[in-house]
């Protein structure tokens, strides 16, 4: 499996085939050689979706519309909000 | 007293009042708008209160299954607009209103307008459990339609931060409140589909009154929130707060909170699913290599392999006691066509005709010997009988008889014997023969023989 194909991958799509290798080595159907390589693609993947969710872009916008469309601009809640819900 | 009136008890007469209350449909389903006062929230849980107006009071209640999901807390003073129907409580003998819906007054028609609305989109089948869209699992980007100043908003970008920092959020700002609300809330909607970014959509704002939350009640919103592609969480308001928009989502979040918690799933809860997908794999290989371990050792500890002598001679044990069974076959079936044939030799020799030639030569030779003897016997018998009667005859021949001295007397012709004189005449020529020959003679004289007697 190449690097690029790796990340090529959504984290969706990376756990959908991790869930559907598990299932197939739980099935027990699969031949040895078969089995050894989806474990090791399993692990890849598990890998990868690891790295997938320790990647923390910590991307808001906020769409902005004005005379020539939408705009985007970075947003960040206004933290002296009274009689909030506590949101944690 | 002529004629006794009827007395009745005191509970029959409450029972017939009630029976009629009760029996007429117009004091059934009956609205009113009054201020409440002398307000028990009893801890049975149904509440006790009077309505009254300017002009008039009325015993109220409203029973606990009714309350349990009055959207706001009724106290004394409060101008409010009742749905029910009127009774006659027997044992006191009064008669009560028994409340079925409230709400605060002034509101009143909006409380209408969403019951009508309700029923109105629910036929058309917008709320149908089969058009919800299911929520994606792992959602790339969020979209939040809400306004951009408020509990609600920061509520649900901290609550998607803290589960899952790493999926963008896109805020499309709106006023939730006034009249522009709306409109605002449907466009940003379908804005959200046109740019097709998020996963998923989160709808809403912190709680309020009614009024406050008229815009996530209006058909336009609840059908934006249908026609929208990406799946949509609703979160107006608090836990009894239910909206229109709140039926027509895909997913109803009771606070903007819950909505944020149920668009991303946690991190933690992500890892900790990884690092148990990566056990079920080991697990899983781990049994299969046990298994495949187990039937190499199994496959290696067979005989053909520990012993692989014994398995040869097994096969050339067999091989010998093949080859004694073709052998004894063989031998046996041999024997039997030698026995067969020694058989048909002796018949055969048994009918050979060359003896049946000997024998016949030999009963030849006997028959013609014995036909020979016969012969000879017969011969020699007939000669012994020819010889015989040859001298019989000799003996009896004329001839011996005359050589004794006897002779014959023929007549002149030498035709007839004579045997008598009287067959004569003297002077008649006669012949006489004699042994040694014949004598011509004439008879001279007769001389007739005279018998003694």
């Amino acid at each position: 499996m190449s690097s690029n194909g790796e990340t090529a991958l959504s984290f969706e799509e990376a756990m959908e085939r991790l869930e559907g290798i598990v299932a197939r080595l739980e099935s027990g159907d699969v031949p040895l050689e078969t089995a050894i390589e989806l474990y090791q693609e399993g692990m890849a993947l598990s890998k990868l979706c690891g790295q997938k969710l320790e990647q923390v872009e910590r991307r808001i916008e906020m769409l902005i519309e004005d005379g020539d469309g939408l705009q985007r601009k970075p947003f960040a809640p206004q933290r002296d909000e009274a009689g909030g819900d506590k949101g944690e | 007293m002529e004629q006794p009136a009827r007395v009745l008890g005191i509970r029959d007469i409450n029972r017939y009042i009630k029976m009629k209350l009760e029996g007429d449909q117009q004091l059934q389903d009956v609205w009113l708008r009054g201020e409440i006062s002398n307000f028990t929230h009893h801890s049975s849980g149904h509440m006790y209160f009077t309505l009254k107006d300017e002009s008039g009071r009325l015993k109220s209640i409203m029973f606990a299954s009714h309350n349990q999901r009055l959207p706001f807390r009724p106290k004394d003073g409060m101008k409010v607009l009742a749905r029910g129907g009127v009774s006659v409580y027997e044992r006191d003998g009064q008669y009560q209103f028994y409340v079925t819906a409230m709400q605060p007054d002034g509101i009143g028609s909006l409380y209408l307008a969403f019951e009508q609305l309700k029923k109105k989109l629910e036929t058309e089948g917008l709320f149908d459990e089969a058009a919800k869209r299911p929520i994606p699992r792992y959602p790339r980007a969020i979209g939040v339609i809400t306004s951009p100043t408020g509990a609600a908003v920061r509520d649900i970008i901290i609550t998607l931060q803290r589960r899952h920092p790493s999926v963008p959020i896109l805020l499309h700002p709106v006023s939730v409140q006034g009249k522009s609300a709306a409109p605002s809330i449907a466009k940003a909607i379908a804005t959200m589909n046109r740019l097709g970014e998020v996963d998923v959509l989160i709808v809403g704002r912190g709680g309020g009154s009614l009024e406050e939350l008229w815009a996530f009640n209006e058909e336009i919103v609840a059908r934006a929130i249908r026609a929208s592609v990406i799946p949509v969480i609703s979160a107006v308001g608090h836990e009894t707060d239910f909206t229109i928009a709140d039926f027509a989502a895909d997913l109803r979040a009771a606070t903007p909170t819950a909505a944020a918690e149920l668009a991303v799933p946690h991190m933690t809860e992500l890892r900790q699913g990884l690092a148990h997908l990566e056990q079920r794999m080991s697990k899983s290989l781990g049994l299969q290599l046990g298994r495949a371990r187990e039937r190499y050792q199994h496959a290696a500890r067979s005989p053909y392999f520990t012993q692989p002598r014994r398995a040869l001679l097994a096969q050339a044990e067999r091989l010998d006691r093949l080859r004694d069974r073709l052998r004894y076959r063989t031998e046996g079936s041999a024997g039997r066509a030698k026995e067969r044939i020694a058989r048909l030799a002796g018949r055969l020799a048994a009918a050979n005709p060359s003896e049946q030639v000997v024998y016949a030569r030999r009963r030849t030779t006997t028959a013609v010997r014995a036909l020979e003897l016969a012969m000879r016997r017969t011969l020699r018998e007939r000669q012994d009988a020819f010889g015989s009667a040859i001298r019989q005859l000799d003996a009896l021949s004329p001839l011996k008889v005359m050589a004794r001295g006897y002779s014959l007397v023929y007549d002149e012709q030498e035709k007839t014997l004579i045997r008598s004189v009287e067959e004569v005449q003297p002077g008649d020529l006669i012949r006489v023969r004699l042994a040694d020959g014949k004598l011509d003679c004439q008879i001279w004289g007769l001389h007739g023989e005279v018998e003694p007697g």
